[in-house]
């Protein structure tokens, strides 16, 4: 069904400093828009770092939530995939998993969710709008995205005949210093290993909120509340970029190959913290 | 005709004139071997798609074409248990380059040798239809153990081994003492161009338009597939979208539409997708590399003992040439082995700068250790070592200025401005480090033919079999051809175009590790009628004088002694009624020359390390090549710049991964096959070093095309560790390599 004509591409904000992102506006256009880049820097930049320009000048936001995994295993019919046969097994728990989730995995299921965007939006509390033969509902981001349990071919939480209508940013306090980092084997067009995107308010010193996820090491974009609790309340100096880095990783289950991305992600987060928050 | 001989000016060769099917390529018009149709004469072509095994090792026990054949427009299904025996004589080198063993053949066994390996293919009136036919086929197996990992795998047969000295004694008497195995990852070609080919036969003649690196291969494998003589099969290749080598052997694929076609009486064309190139051509080997390096205090390397092991398949003995250790440096004790480890995986084959790029890997990054262990600058190290003969033959060098290239280098990129202390030069988050490498390639002459004519019209047709595979061959062959017979040179595409391959009639060989330009492997050319220089008298006809004081320029022949007088071609020829004149010329090497011929290769490359996060990302880079004499310059830096492109690629990120549990390849894609993006290739420079080598060759080309990518990859990962202090013996390098 071709759904490119349904008026749902528009870029507004709210008078309270929300941010409705329709769930048709392309990628592109989203990332050159000066409002959102003025905003949420953090939301640009992942969106810049994303596929190639040709893709982004087509791709909404809509099907980027959407995206689904690059999971090789996944995508090559001929192997064992929980998630595109449900029951016929995963190749890639013993397989070859270098690119495979740490976070949020289970028995069935180790497929990284791809998207960057999704990062930027879980960090900014984002919310879905859906529409369907039930009315529209609203969606928080961080229940859209279905862990895999036993279920890995249920993705999100959209249910039969429902579109996503627009993603939603709430106001958050300001100033909002925020930013996006994406590490990856090459410097373009290519899926992050790692990827942090990171949202600090803070006031007279002192951090009031933040807003930290990651990608490249969940089965769904990663919110990393450990390390935002030991934010929150903290004075941005010394190491405490460290400090809460060090808790990134939080219950994380390397596989044969992915084992390095434990360590990576408590780097890739410290750094962009450091980036976002200042100080050394 | 060859220039050492010749007194005519040499006025197009050396120009960087442009491509004279540029313009075909970039309109979209140029034709590769899937494009051609009704034009040609392809009449009514169906399409073929291959069915391909999805297990490692087995036995078919079974094939179920059912649901495939009652789709409609489905022709037929094709598979081990229905294909017609095919006679395939024997086909060995030099009348093709299949390596030893038994080739791989057209479904003409129930064997899975390897994950991926065609079972069967269906033929359909669409691609469409062909391609949904393909997934209904089912296939069963009897499973076998499968053995796919090359630091599991057992050497078959003996080493090849080499030795000079007595390299253990070499080494227990050296002061210094070094040990270390590097290894290499699989690199797969990926040229833009997939493999295709349309196979049509007229009675027991058989046309193919194929790509190819070499246009007598698949006439001969064809030929000996199907028990036909060689002149019955006429291979037509007019461009090719990148080979890098995989288009150098006929692969079973050709064969397999070339019976689909024989079967059902169509002519099928068959073109892979990217996934089959995988595991339907060939690809470089992976290889663990150990070397043990003896040194005296000063930095002169007295032991290298080499010992290495190379993935290949089952039924096929592939061997890339390692060469390298054995010529590069004056090392007195020298001894080699070269290990072959037969796996459940298909035949790899020669992939740019094969062999040598993967020995100049470990042979230059050892060097750059031994350097650092001694405290000498690396280059000083390799001028100590640099040899005044053939180390390994005692035969003089042909031409060998590595010390110029060394010298260049050194001063253009600012080698002088390096703080030798590993990991000591920081930008923000950044390590910053300078890199070196050396290389070599061998230069390796073959035999060749040319066919070239005169038109009354002053129009010169060169012709040879031979295809572009992208380096620009029929533009400098044809400015060969405008110097050779004093034409000016004008782009005539349209010449070009249209002459296809003269299937030669002696066997001879693709030269495809050649620079951009060789008369020996240029297919067509042309030049523009000769003109009557401004202010000239017409008159005195050159053809009385005796030929050797003739002497033409721009297409105007004229005696020596009084240049004002003369005729052009196209009036020589009216007045002797002659349409055209004609001359076939061949090319044999002479079988002992002499001479050691190499071109050479000086790299440098800096690189920024991210350390923290494991990110290597290389700044700029500079290759010095001794490659002779360079025919076009604009052509030579797109070889240069490709091949210096592709050693970031096997440096940094190039990588086929197979899953050793069943031999499937698992990045057989673009997304998961990292090749360099323009991102990853910042500022990339060649410089070639004048001069020309009169023994290699009649127009003193040493070649260029594949020695731009030796020493690429040791040079970045010599820059890695200048920059962080850390060695990572491993291709690619990746960021875990460098994290912890």
């Amino acid at each position: 069904m071709d759904i490119s004509a349904l008026p749902l591409g528009e870029i507004t904000f709210t008078p309270e400093g929300g941010l409705r992102l329709g769930a048709l506006a392309r990628m592109a256009d989203v990332a050159a828009d000066p409002a959102v880049r003025e905003a949420y820097p953090v939301i640009a930049h992942a969106l810049e770092l994303s596929a190639s320009p040709q893709l982004r000048n087509m791709a909404t936001i809509g099907g980027n939530v959407m995206q689904r995994t690059r999971c090789s295993y996944f995508r090559d019919v001929s192997a064992a995939c929980n998630k595109r046969a449900p029951g016929s097994g995963c190749a890639a728990r013993e397989g070859y998993n270098r690119g495979h989730a740490i976070l949020g995995t289970s028995d069935a299921c180790v497929a990284t969710h791809p998207s960057d965007l999704a990062v930027a939006l879980a960090a900014l509390d984002a919310r879905i709008h859906t529409r369907g033969p039930g009315g529209e509902r609203t969606v928080p981001f961080a229940d859209f995205h279905l862990l895999p349990g036993t279920t890995p071919d249920r993705e999100q939480d959209l249910r039969p005949g429902e579109l996503i209508v627009a993603v939603e940013v709430p106001p958050h306090p300001r100033p909002l210093a925020s930013g996006y980092l994406k590490v990856r084997d090459r410097q373009s067009y290519e899926f992050a290993l790692t990827s942090a995107a990171v949202a600090l308010h803070v006031q007279g010193g002192v951090i009031r909120s933040a807003g930290v996820a990651a990608g490249g090491v969940g089965t769904v974009p990663w919110r990393l509340r450990a390390v935002e609790q030991h934010l929150v309340g903290r004075r941005p100096a010394g190491g405490l970029w460290a400090a809460a880095a060090e808790r990134a990783a939080e219950g994380a289950r390397p596989l044969a190959h992915n084992g390095f991305k434990v360590d990576l992600l408590r780097r890739t987060v410290e750094r962009q913290l450091r980036i976002v928050g200042g100080g050394s | 005709m060859t220039r050492s001989q010749s007194m005519q000016p040499q006025s197009a060769v050396g120009a960087p004139v442009a491509r004279v099917d540029g313009r075909l390529k970039v309109t979209g018009s140029a034709r590769y071997a899937a494009d051609h149709g009704p034009a040609d004469g392809i009449e009514g072509v169906v399409h073929a798609v291959l069915v391909e095994a999805t297990i490692g090792r087995a036995r078919i026990t079974g094939v179920d074409t059912r649901a495939a054949e009652e789709l409609p427009g489905v022709l037929a299904v094709f598979h081990h248990g229905n294909a017609p025996r095919l006679p395939y004589r024997d086909n060995p080198f030099p009348d093709s380059i299949n390596p030893p063993g038994e080739r791989l053949r057209a479904f003409q066994d129930d064997r899975v040798r390897f994950f991926g390996q065609p079972v069967a293919v269906v033929v359909a009136t669409t691609p469409e239809t062909a391609r949904h036919g393909a997934r209904l086929v089912e296939v069963r197996y009897a499973a076998e153990r499968v053995g796919t990992d090359l630091a599991a795998g057992t050497p078959g047969g003996e080493p090849e081994t080499y030795g000079r000295g007595d390299v253990e004694a070499g080494l227990r008497s050296a002061e210094v003492r070094l040990e270390m195995t590097y290894r290499t990852g699989r690199n797969h070609h990926n040229a833009m161009e997939p493999h295709a080919i349309i196979a049509r036969w007229e009675g027991d003649r058989l046309t193919v338009w194929e790509k190819t690196q070499w246009v007598a291969d698949p006439r001969n494998e064809l030929a000996a597939a199907f028990g036909i003589p060689q002149e019955s099969v006429r291979c037509l290749s007019t461009v090719v979208g990148g080979a890098f080598g995989n288009g150098g052997r006929t692969w079973v694929h050709s064969v397999i539409a070339a019976l689909a076609a024989r079967e059902v009486r169509r002519p099928v064309k068959l073109v892979m997708t990217r996934k089959q190139l995988y595991s339907g051509v060939g690809y470089r080997p992976a290889y663990e590399y150990a070397v043990r390096l003896g040194s005296d205090r000063s930095g002169r390397v007295t032991a290298m003992a080499h010992d290495v092991r190379g993935e290949t398949s089952r039924y096929e003995s592939h061997a890339d040439d390692m060469a390298l250790g054995r010529m590069l440096y004056t090392t007195p004790h020298v001894a080699q082995t070269v290990s072959l480890v037969p796996l459940d995986v298909n035949t790899p084959t020669w992939m740019r700068g094969p062999g040598w790029s993967t020995a100049a890997y470990a042979l230059e990054c050892s060097m750059d250790e031994l350097a650092h262990e001694l405290g000498i600058d690396p280059i000083e190290l390799r001028l100590r070592n640099e040899p005044e003969s053939d180390p390994a033959t005692g035969s003089p060098f042909s031409t060998r200025r590595l010390r110029d290239c060394y010298a260049i280098g050194a001063r253009e990129f600012g080698w002088d401005r390096r703080n030798p202390t590993p990991g000591a030069t920081r930008d923000g988050d950044r390590l910053i480090g300078t890199g070196f490498a050396a290389g070599a390639y061998a230069t390796e002459r073959m035999n060749a033919q040319a066919y070239a004519r005169l038109d009354a019209d002053g129009r010169v047709v060169v012709q040879s079999a031979t295809s572009d595979i992208g380096p620009g061959t029929a533009t400098s062959m044809s400015q060969v051809a405008a110097d050779a017979s004093a034409c000016r040179w004008t782009p005539c595409a349209s010449t070009w175009a249209t002459r296809c391959c003269r299937p030669p009639r002696s066997r001879r060989w693709p030269g495809r590790w050649r620079a951009s330009a060789r008369p020996c492997r240029t297919r067509a050319t042309c030049c523009a009628p000769g003109r009557r220089p401004r202010g000239h008298r017409p008159g005195l006809t050159a053809s009385r004088r005796r030929p050797g004081r003739v002497v033409v320029r721009d297409g105007w022949l004229s005696v020596g002694t009084d240049p004002g007088r003369g005729e052009t071609y196209p009036q020589l020829m009216g007045r002797n009624n002659r349409s055209h004149l004609e001359v076939i010329g061949s090319y044999e090497p002479p079988e002992e020359s002499g001479f050691s011929m190499y071109s050479y290769s000086a790299i440098f490359a800096e690189v920024a390390v991210d350390a923290r996060l494991g990110l290597v990302r290389v700044r700029r880079m500079l290759g010095v090549f001794d490659a002779g004499r360079i025919i076009n310059p604009t052509l030579a830096d797109s070889q240069a710049h490709g091949g210096m492109i592709g050693g970031i690629g096997q440096a940094l990120l190039e990588h086929t991964i197979t899953d050793h549990r069943d031999g499937r390849i698992v990045n057989a894609d673009f997304a998961g096959y990292l090749l360099p993006v323009s991102a990853d290739v910042p500022d990339v420079r060649a410089i070639y070093v004048d001069g020309e080598d009169r023994e290699a060759d009649p127009i003193g080309v040493k070649g260029l095309g594949e020695i731009v990518i030796v020493g690429v990859a040791p040079a970045i990962a010599n820059a890695v560790f200048h920059a962080t202090g850390r060695r990572v013996r491993e291709l690619p390098i990746t960021p875990e390599s460098l994290l912890g």
